[in-house]
């Protein structure tokens, strides 16, 4: 590969709180040689230049939650489709989650899609294994095995670990293997059938509701746990205002865990789903305006690290069903980072709050070299026109399925380029 | 792609009735104006006009049900059009076809209206967007059950001759009752005062907001009622997850002549039906002729059902 150099354009690095005008440099291993104000058009020498008049330059997004379809499920997404989505939306690096058929539970199934996603993937996969084998909650994984060979955490995705003692023996456990936990918190019992945030959204719609004591009752246990192993633990997926006074409650003790948001919770509300819109059944479900207020907030004030798309493709027929019977989930990873700026064009985040939950905070929870414009760092970059309005089309999504929650959503702020490892894998124009 | 291109080649949506929460109070007014000549006529020895011949009508129930759905075959065949009974509980959707695949089958057999009942809320709305034909929502769910609140209120207007002032109780499992649902729309929208009575296991979220007063004492909720709706209480409800036990619901929930006197001295008993005797009304109150209108609601219930036909397939 020949060095280029990226120059004339707002630099934005999170790791190192970074936001300047300058240049990117690249040398011949796709990684970063230097960045900052010092390098111009003019200093680089004769090598590829890419003027970026009043754009911004920003590391490659890490998607901390993405649904693959492979293996089992390929016709609603597998490696190439996710690849092209992915890097059209800036994100360069993706977190997988074990919920495949097979599951990801054993050494061979992981050894599998690491071999899969080597082959067919562009973009960058860190793939998380089951917490538990077959995702039932019963007996925990191999976790130092699938650690030796290339897990970078534990998730039973979907679904959340129900029992108590066996939760306790993975807290225990896991911290002799330094193995990450990473739980989606959601009671079967109290949210048992339910479909919908319990409110009067779902009275009126007749939907059974789930209620948010369903995610603070296992975040409480969760976290009392931790508080006893220390191991390291991730919640995935906060939804509702008084989960956060609960992880309030433990970061003011120095209970050490992080958390995330999917982009949805933060845009959406539970207004949104109207008569029945099948798209926006999520999980966990859109909540109240008044979550969604306090989540932003959370993000604000680090209670929320970081944000994902929870991209969980789901073909048409899945979603062509009643409410109750319709699939959960929405497509979201090519429009995360547009969504996510609505953030700051509507002055609730800053920018730089914004782009380390995409970035600089995943890389660190997960352990992954991505995530900054540093000097040595794989040259992973996206560069960003912030203004440009464009509008959500079914047509124009590249992922395999088609169920993005914000049809006809129209956005400001869009992905022109995107380097991996210091080539142009997405170019707008 | 076929389904979008078919989608764009109806020009306008025929008229639906999915729910009370579509409706104007204009619309409410001729329906109930017009289930008063269908009273009459229902009355009468000859019965059948043929306001819809040549009409066709396609029942089509995802649920067991007995009293809706010969309500409104009665009420089309009354009208004169050629009604069909498709019990679907036990054929195609065992066979693993969707709901919406039934639809546009059917819809391919061209009917003029169909009738639909379905276990999940919504499935009326659904439908209603992939077929060319008029939807009534014979229930869905625990969403909306529009004709039953309708028949409901033309039965509380023959009765009491008004609904405006009077004070409703409707009591019992209000969580899982689009009876319940639609009653307090439209009640609401008539101008009568509402209130809900229950145990709290199983009162919807956020009830006070559909313009309610909830209530999980009876005798409280029924002080001064003019109306007492009992609402059926599903046997598997009350195996200790709902409520603790058939007996105790009994003692406080079911409707006896003890609990009837803090009503109105002429308060009217009604139920939709079909009714658990001594559970969650006494047995000799059901049938009291002073204080029951459930039968009357029945015959009321062909009416309107008449009434929304013609609304819908007559006056687009």
């Amino acid at each position: 590969m020949k060095k280029k150099a990226i120059v004339n354009v707002r630099i934005i690095d999170p790791k190192n709180n970074i936001d300047q005008l300058g240049g990117i440099l690249i040398n011949e291993l796709g990684q970063i040689e230097k960045s900052g104000p010092e390098i111009t058009k003019e200093n680089v020498g004769d090598i590829q230049i890419f003027n970026c008049q009043n754009k911004i330059a920003i590391p490659g997004l890490i998607d901390s939650r993405v649904f693959v379809g492979e293996p089992g499920f390929e016709y609603k997404e597998n490696y190439r489709t996710l690849s092209e989505a992915a890097l059209s939306g800036g994100v360069t690096s993706v977190v997988t989650m074990p919920n495949t058929d097979p599951v990801i539970d054993n050494v061979s199934t992981l050894d599998f899609i690491k071999r899969r996603a080597r082959d067919k993937s562009i973009i960058k996969i860190y793939p998380l294994a089951a917490l538990t084998k077959n995702i039932k909650g019963e007996e925990m994984c191999e976790f130092g095995l699938l650690n030796l060979r290339g897990a970078f955490g534990f998730t039973d995705g979907l679904r959340c670990v129900q029992n108590n003692r066996v939760m306790d023996h993975i807290f225990n456990y896991a911290k002799n293997k330094d193995s990450l936990i990473v739980q989606f918190i959601q009671d079967n019992e109290l949210s048992k059938n339910g479909v919908i945030n319990e409110g009067l959204v779902s009275t009126r719609l007749g939907l059974k509701g789930i209620p948010g004591v369903a995610e603070q009752i296992i975040l409480d246990r969760d976290l009392r746990l931790l508080n006893e192993y220390k191991s390291k633990y991730h919640a995935s997926l906060i939804s509702t205002k008084k989960s956060l006074s609960i992880v309030e409650y433990w970061k003011k003790r120095s209970l050490q865990f992080t958390t995330s948001v999917s982009i949805n919770n933060l845009s959406l509300n539970e207004n949104d789903i109207g008569e029945f819109r099948t798209f926006l059944k999520l999980s966990p479900p859109l909540r109240s305006e008044e979550d969604r207020l306090a989540l932003i907030e959370g993000l604000n004030n680090s209670l929320i690290d970081i944000i994902v798309s929870d991209h969980k493709p789901e073909d048409e027929e899945s979603k062509r069903l009643t409410f109750q019977q319709a699939a959960s989930g929405a497509s979201g990873i090519e429009t995360l980072l547009s969504l996510a700026l609505e953030l700051y064009h509507n002055k609730s985040c800053s920018l730089m709050t914004i782009i380390r939950s995409l970035t600089s905070n995943p890389a660190k929870l997960f352990g992954i070299n991505a995530g900054s414009l540093e000097k040595n760092y794989p040259a992973d970059i996206a560069i960003l026109d912030l203004d440009k309005p464009w509008v959500i089309k079914k047509d124009n999504i590249r992922s395999k399925s088609k169920n993005t929650a914000i049809e006809n959503k129209k956005l400001q702020g869009k992905v022109e380029k995107t380097f991996l490892n210091g080539n142009l894998v997405f170019d707008n124009k | 792609m076929a389904v979008l291109k078919k989608k764009q080649a109806v020009k306008k949506s025929p008229p639906h009735l999915l729910g009370i929460q579509d409706l104007s109070i204009l619309t409410i007014q001729k329906i109930l104006e017009s289930s008063l000549e269908f009273v009459e006529l229902n009355r009468q020895s000859e019965k059948k006009l043929k306001l819809l011949n040549g009409k066709t009508q396609i029942n089509l129930f995802f649920e067991s049900s007995t009293r809706t759905l010969s309500s409104f075959e009665l009420a089309g065949k009354r009208l004169g059009a050629d009604v069909m009974n498709m019990n679907v509980s036990n054929s195609a959707i065992k066979k693993g076809e969707t709901l919406i695949d039934t639809a546009m089958t059917l819809n391919a057999m061209h009917p003029d209206i169909l009738v639909i009942r379905h276990q999940d809320s919504g499935a009326a709305n659904l439908l209603s967007q992939k077929v060319n034909c008029s939807v009534i929502n014979a229930g869905d769910g625990r969403r909306e059950h529009p004709t039953q609140a309708l028949l409901d209120a033309m039965t509380i207007k023959m009765k009491k001759g008004k609904i405006e002032g009077l004070i409703v109780a409707i009591c019992g499992d209000i969580m899982h009752s689009r009876v319940a649902r639609s009653n307090i729309y439209l009640l609401n929208m008539l101008g009568a005062e509402v209130r809900v009575i229950g145990p709290s296991t199983l009162m919807p979220n956020s009830i006070e907001k559909l313009g309610v007063k909830s209530f999980t004492n009876m005798e409280e909720g029924l002080q001064n009622a003019d109306i007492i709706m009992m609402l059926r209480m599903q046997t598997e409800r009350m195996d200790g997850s709902y409520v603790p036990s058939t007996r105790e619901y009994y003692e406080f929930f079911a409707l006896d002549y003890k609990k009837i006197k803090k009503a109105k001295a002429d308060a009217l008993i009604m139920h939709p039906g079909p009714m658990n005797r001594g559970i969650e009304i006494d047995t000799n109150l059901a049938d009291d002729i002073n204080r029951s209108i459930i039968i009357e609601q029945v015959e009321m219930g062909v009416a309107v059902r008449m009434a929304c036909l013609k609304l819908l397939l007559l006056e687009k």
